[in-house]
């Protein structure tokens, strides 16, 4: 205990410092470095450098940042810790290593949590996910009684057994930056170092947009419109993944499983965006997860016939 | 007579499977163990977060040698079979034994099955376990195919006998068993090896880890107490807490702290819930019931004493009361604004279940239930109604929707906030009860009314529905709503008939209308045929000659409407049988937890069919009664005398009935008795017949019984002086027809044909 306390450096003083720490921790531990996805997710677990690449049997190590979205969330600002746009942090390792809860501890160590003087506990907490199709067990992270990251060994993803399986951490960002800077409301949360010529706070950045999506969210989205374009990205993503998978322009052997996903993406945004303007209802909603699922486990099934997703040709098989 | 250690070594195992998994090991190691011919004399199991234990002493080294016989050829049976039987056998003639059995003497053959020795066997039987180990939940990692709890590191498989520790060569998928662990994950992480299951234990107290649970509970609850002690606190006792708690470390330390003075006004259960469902944190009440103190359990001393640690909690627990305090304030602003109905409107949008429509539909049906059923448990039919309206309000309240486990209790605090009345505040909480065969029955009226209407409401929708529960799926805890109905009749000695009650009900959740409205309806299908009469009889009288198109028009109206409406009458009467048919199935179900129910009780299950026999079979009061005083009567001698006296009286009648095939039902007259203990048997007859009747009218079992009694030694002396099959065919017929008379008699009581014995 005490190697990895000695160590530890001192107390980071800003967000992006608790968010450079834990780049430069897992860089250092082997992973690709990825940028946030380029489209609006939920949870960094959309990402498809964790939902496809935690299918099939191609190894993977990958950390990122992910920008996530939950209209339902917002609180105009408001709220010390409830925002409906917010950052995850997010590693999948395939296979999970044997010395993955060390990894995670010593990430911790990292930011500065001193695990001589804190109480760290994982505690049981299956994760499930209806729109993906995906289960796995795990616990959640308890730091001194308070949640800091989601720990999970996927054993299902998009309908598909994991094998080999992946390890999954998540770490609420802002949460975790707030109890180790120990700030109470996440605006006034240091965004840059505070002696900065300019320093910013969190609420510099986002007070205003989580006002604006508030109210975009709750009161403004054309509901008409979205329920269009759900229907529309649902349309094309069964579309994409019906075409042959052999390309006539290039000649080659192209399955558009990717472009695929990214309309499963943001028909799963859609309806989140639907069910914050309340035009959902109870019995709807589940018809609704169950049509973003089909699609998940539709991008999963044409994945893992992919390169990438493991897929052999029969020719090389042979 | 070596001992064993084993250790399952894994990443944190869920709190709630740690117990269950431990008692598992055991049992799975020791059978595998004496299946395999071994004994063992003591065996026990530890668990802790990160590792499952089994100790056992006094393993026997080695399974015992046996002997497989294997069967040959009679002694002087041709050579030739001698020949084949010991080429099969590899033997020679010396070799083989004779034995003898019935039929005569033959040759065997005596094979050695040597025994083996306990490690082999152990490295067996443990393997099979861990394969096959029963998780309710189990997974795979990295690229293995094992599957357990959480991924499995590390295993020690340890034979000691005085000679030393011997490791039982054991590999699973790459997981080598060993003699090496691990302390505390935190406090002592280093590995060490252990040489028997007292230096294991040792070892592993001074690298903080307290192997058994009941031992990491008993710290935490004694510790737990003389913190609140010391300032003159009481903890609140929670079982099933404690349990987790000590599941969830391996090193307890307890932290006691204080709750900010802001949230010491929220309702205790509140408190308590937050903390122990967020938090799993232990509650400090002072003298007056008020919660003021909080008690977590970390997993480690730290060189601050904890007091990081408690500040990080104390943090949590502020947000977390933050938000239970923002939840109160704001329900208790809905109810004094609007009232607790005021709640209740958004119910309307809650779906129960999708075929029995929203909360606030199931609201009104109880509604009008408890209303009909308040005066049978004597309360008042208006508060009941207005109870019922609001019981349910508080699910509509942010503190439920954040606590579920809450209903009931927030009910009874907003209800009092809007100024209900005292009863009908109660009734939030009560109306749920009994939630298990040892929870309370409610006892005030209107409670009741609402909790038999709210019970009734559920059943007869899922038997309206055809969701019954079937072998042990009872999603819906129907099981669970008939005891609850049978023990507040009960508990109330309430006169309630359940077979209307549930026709009713079923009929209404088929069809959305009450069976009175039939009534209405028929009234109505009446106006509609006279004035298609009318206007029949006014064309004929050239009445309407000036406007012959529109009377024309009237009358095609007129028949299409009584068309309709008799479809719609048809359709409903079909679904009238269509209740009773249902209501009787419901009754039956009702009937059968009552049996079980009674069996705790002494009474069995062949006494209660004896009086379900009977009319009024409904009526579960008057049911529990008669079959109470039946079963005292049975246990008495008289009981059982006249009940062997009636089994023969009506097995001699049933087998004369059938030779002769007639039923012999009338006509018993005295002045065709032969006999004194004929004639005394006719009079006792007469008298218990005419004390039967108006006891039982009057549901005076004991009466009853005591009448019925009262004919146990005229029938035995018939019994004894009197021969039925005479040759005399009048003096016969008339003395079935006087056994028929008993079968009657007794019939009025119970049907004692049911009884077994």
């Amino acid at each position: 205990m005490s190697a990895r306390a000695e160590n530890s450096p001192v107390r980071p003083r800003s967000f992006q410092e608790v968010i450079l720490r834990l780049q430069a921790y897992w860089a250092a531990k082997g992973c690709a470095i990825l940028q946030p996805y380029d489209m609006e997710v939920g949870a960094g677990t959309f990402h498809p450098a964790t939902t496809l690449r935690s299918l099939g049997s191609q190894p993977w190590a990958a950390a990122y940042v992910q920008p996530s979205r939950r209209p339902t969330d917002g609180r105009y600002g408001e709220n010390p810790n409830r925002l409906q746009h917010y950052y995850q942090y997010q590693v999948l390792i395939k296979p999970s290593p044997p010395d993955l809860q060390e990894l995670y501890l010593g990430s911790l160590d990292a930011i500065g949590i001193d695990t001589s003087l804190h109480d760290i506990r994982f505690v049981e907490d299956d994760w499930e996910s209806p729109t993906l199709g995906a289960w796995g067990l795990g616990w959640e992270v308890w730091c001194d009684g308070m949640e800091v990251s989601q720990f999970t060994y996927f054993q299902q993803v998009g309908g598909h057994d994991c094998r080999p399986v992946s390890g999954e951490l998540t770490y609420g960002l802002e949460r975790l930056a707030m109890y180790v800077l120990g700030i109470d409301h996440v605006m006034d949360m240091p965004f840059n170092d505070p002696g900065s010529p300019i320093p910013l706070t969190y609420g510099d950045i986002f007070r205003q947009t989580e006002q604006e999506y508030s109210r975009h969210n709750f009161d403004g989205a054309t509901t008409e419109m979205l329920l269009r374009h759900f229907e529309d990205a649902e349309a094309e993503c069964e579309k994409l993944l019906a075409f042959e998978p052999q390309d006539p322009n290039s000649g080659k052997r192209i399955v558009m499983a990717h472009p695929a996903y990214d309309q499963c993406i943001k028909a799963s945004h859609l309806f989140n965006l639907l069910d914050a303007r309340g035009v959902i209802s109870v019995t709807e909603r589940q018809a609704y997860i169950g049509r973003v699922r089909a699609l998940a486990k539709k991008c999963a099934d044409a994945f893992v016939t992919t390169t990438a997703g493991g897929w052999v040709p029969e020719s090389a098989a042979s | 007579m070596p001992d064993v250690l084993i250790e399952l070594f894994s990443e944190e195992i869920p709190a709630r499977m740690q117990t269950r998994a431990a008692e598992d090991l055991r049992k799975l190691v020791t059978d595998g163990l004496v299946e395999a011919g071994l004994s063992y004399a003591h065996a026990r199991a530890f668990s802790t977060p990160r590792r499952l234990v089994l100790a056992l002493e006094g393993l026997s080294a080695e399974s015992p040698t046996l002997r497989e016989d294997r069967k040959g050829p009679k002694v002087g049976a041709p050579q030739q079979a001698l020949d084949g039987f010991l080429r099969s056998t590899g033997l020679t003639m010396e070799q083989l034994h004779v034995h003898e059995d019935k039929k005569g003497a033959f040759y065997v053959a005596h094979f050695q099955k040597p025994g083996r020795p306990a490690a082999a066997i152990l490295a067996e039987v443990l393997e099979k376990t861990i394969r096959s180990f029963p998780w309710p939940k189990s997974m795979r990692w990295g690229s293995g195919a094992l599957r357990w709890v959480r991924p499995l590191h590390s295993i020690i498989a340890l034979m000691v006998t005085e000679a030393g520790a011997e490791v039982v060569p054991l590999d699973i998928d790459g997981i080598t068993a060993g003699n090496t662990t691990r302390g505390h994950r935190f406090m002592a992480p280093g590995a060490f090896t252990v040489s028997s299951f007292e230096d294991y234990a040792a070892k592993l107290k001074r690298a903080f880890v307290v192997l058994d649970a009941a031992e990491r509970a008993d710290m935490i609850e004694h510790e737990v107490k003389n913190r609140a002690f010391a300032l003159g606190l009481e903890p609140i006792e929670d079982k099933g807490l404690l349990a987790e708690v000590a599941g969830l470390v391996e090193w307890p330390v307890v932290l006691m702290g204080e709750i900010g003075a802001e949230f010491l006004d929220l309702p205790p259960e509140v408190l308590q819930t937050s903390m122990r469902e967020h938090q799993k944190f232990f509650s400090l009440k002072d003298a007056s019931g008020r919660i003021v103190r909080f008690v977590t359990v970390a997993n480690r001393e730290t060189a601050d004493n904890g007091a990081t640690i408690l500040k990080g909690n104390q943090k949590v627990l502020t947000a977390r009361l933050s938000d239970a305090k923002f939840f109160w304030e704001n329900d208790l602003r809905v109810v004094r604004n609007e009232g607790l109905t005021g709640m209740a409107e958004g119910l309307a949008n809650v779906t129960f279940h999708n075929k029995l429509g929203s909360q606030k539909a199931r609201i009104d049906r109880i509604a009008a239930l408890a209303r009909e059923i308040a005066p049978l448990v004597g309360a008042s039919p208006d508060l009941a109604e207005e109870a019922a309206r609001v019981a349910k309000a508080d699910l509509r309240s942010s503190m439920v929707g954040e606590f579920p486990e809450l209903q009931g209790t927030m009910g009874v605090y907003y209800a009092k906030a809007a100024g209900l009345p005292e009863a009908v505040a109660n009734a939030c909480k009560a109306h749920y009860q009994p939630l298990g065969p040892s929870d309370e029955v409610p006892s005030e009226p209107v409670s009741v009314a609402v909790a038999l209407a709210d019970k009734i409401d559920t059943l007869t929708g899922f038997w309206a529905i055809d969701e019954k529960p079937t072998g042990s799926k009872d999603p819906f805890a129907l099981r669970r709503a008939a005891l609850g109905v049978i023990r507040l009749v009960l508990e109330r000695d309430a006169s309630l008939p359940l077979t209307s009650n549930l026709a009713n009900h079923i009929f209404l959740h088929r069809t959305g209308q009450t069976l009175a409205s039939i009534e209405a309806m028929q009234a109505e299908y009446d106006r509609v045929l006279s004035d298609s009469n009318r206007i029949h009889a006014e064309a004929e009288r050239g009445l309407v000659e000036q406007f012959p198109a529109a009377a024309e028009a009237a009358m095609v109206a007129k028949k299409g409407d009584l068309v309709r409406m008799k479809d719609h009458n048809d359709l409903l009467l079909a679904e009238v049988s269509e209740a009773v048919v249902r209501a009787a199935d419901l009754l039956a179900f009702f009937h059968d937890r009552l049996k079980v129910f009674l069996k705790d009780q002494g009474i069995r299950h062949d006494v209660i069919d004896a009086c379900l026999a009977m009319p009024g079979n409904d009526d579960l009061t008057l049911l529990v009664k008669r079959a109470e005083a039946l079963s005292a009567f049975l246990k008495t001698d008289d009981g059982e005398n006249l009940l062997q006296g009636f089994k023969r009286a009506n097995n001699i009648l049933t087998q004369a009935e059938a030779k002769d095939g007639v039923e012999y039902s009338f006509g018993a007259e005295a002045k065709f008795a032969e006999t004194d203990e004929e004639r005394a048997l006719f009079a006792a007859l007469d008298q218990a017949e005419a004390q039967i009747a108006p006891a039982m009218a009057a549901e005076d079992f004991a009466a009853a019984m005591s009448a019925m009694a009262a004919l146990r030694a005229p029938i035995d002396a018939f019994f004894t002086a009197v021969q039925i099959n005479t040759d005399n065919q009048i003096v016969r017929r008339n003395r079935l027809n006087l056994l028929h008379r008993i079968r009657t008699t007794c019939a009025g009581v119970a049907d004692l044909t049911k009884l077994e014995g």
